[in-house]
């Protein structure tokens, strides 16, 4: 199967997170991944495409955020990019210490993690980008193919 | 689907009936004013019924411990009644389940308040 890709250029606003999670399920369904696994999958989509418009480029509408997903035979790769001013890494606390446990903050990262096969932050003074990848396995990987 | 909510007494408590989504945006706002107004008038023991809520995020999850810790400051009591598997498995990974007074059945969670 050859790779797939669809591409989304959207602006910072809350519209913005909705299509992404929107997309990402549907292509996700495509792909052939079972409710659960679309859920997390799109769940992760809306948390990263979050901190894109939130944290990233702070609702600024001369920046726009990217949304890319590459479907394969062996995986679903997805890549949101902001243009803000790169996501300090340090300063992503850890939501499970005791000491976290009550804010009211600071769980999209690890929501990303605990859903996503593997994740890669990249950082940079022209933005963050974050890529999602989820295995395919079982019946995705015998999956429809993408309608683009 | 948005975020609706509707309130009942029960006992001195009051039931929140919530269904949709609670979501960054207005979804986490319906639910940070009605806590809020409940506050406002005095009612301190309260039951969130998220039976009918069929997705939360990491704002939801956030409103519904500010909304808990605003609750328990004013020296009232918050419970979280009827969680789908999507929000009862999304409190275990973020280790929240053993925070909020979870209740499955709600005449069990009206009597769990002290009169």
């Amino acid at each position: 199967m050859t790779a797939h890709r669809v591409s989304y250029t959207l602006d910072s606003t809350l519209e913005t997170v909705n299509s992404a999670e929107e997309a990402a399920s549907q292509i996700a369904t495509e792909a052939g991944f079972d409710d659960e696994e679309v859920m997390k999958i799109a769940m992760a989509v809306r948390e990263a495409a979050v901190n894109a418009v939130l944290h990233g480029n702070a609702y600024d509408p001369a920046k726009k955020v990217t949304v890319d997903f590459e479907r394969t035979a062996r995986e679903l790769v997805i890549t949101i990019r902001d243009q803000g001013k790169g996501l300090d890494l340090n300063k992503i606390p850890d939501p499970l210490a005791p000491e976290n446990l009550l804010k009211t903050s600071g769980r999209g990262i690890f929501l990303i993690r605990s859903f996503m096969d593997q994740v890669e932050i990249h950082p940079s003074q022209a933005g963050t980008e974050i890529k999602l990848i989820k295995h395919v396995r079982g019946s995705a990987a015998g999956g429809k193919e993408a309608s683009q | 689907m948005s975020m609706k909510t509707s309130n009942r007494q029960v006992d001195g408590v009051t039931i929140v009936d919530c269904s949709g989504r609670i979501t960054l945006g207005e979804g986490s706002v319906i639910l940070r004013d009605t806590v809020k107004d409940l506050l406002s008038k005095g009612n301190k023991k309260i039951v969130l019924n998220l039976g009918d809520v069929n997705y939360i995020d990491s704002s939801g999850i956030g409103e519904l411990v500010s909304a808990f810790t605003t609750v328990k400051n004013q020296g009232g009591e918050l419970k979280l009644l009827n969680l789908t598997k999507k929000v009862h498995d999304l409190l275990q990974i973020t280790k929240l389940y053993t925070v909020f007074d979870v209740k499955d059945d709600e005449a069990a969670a009206v009597k769990s308040f002290a009169k």
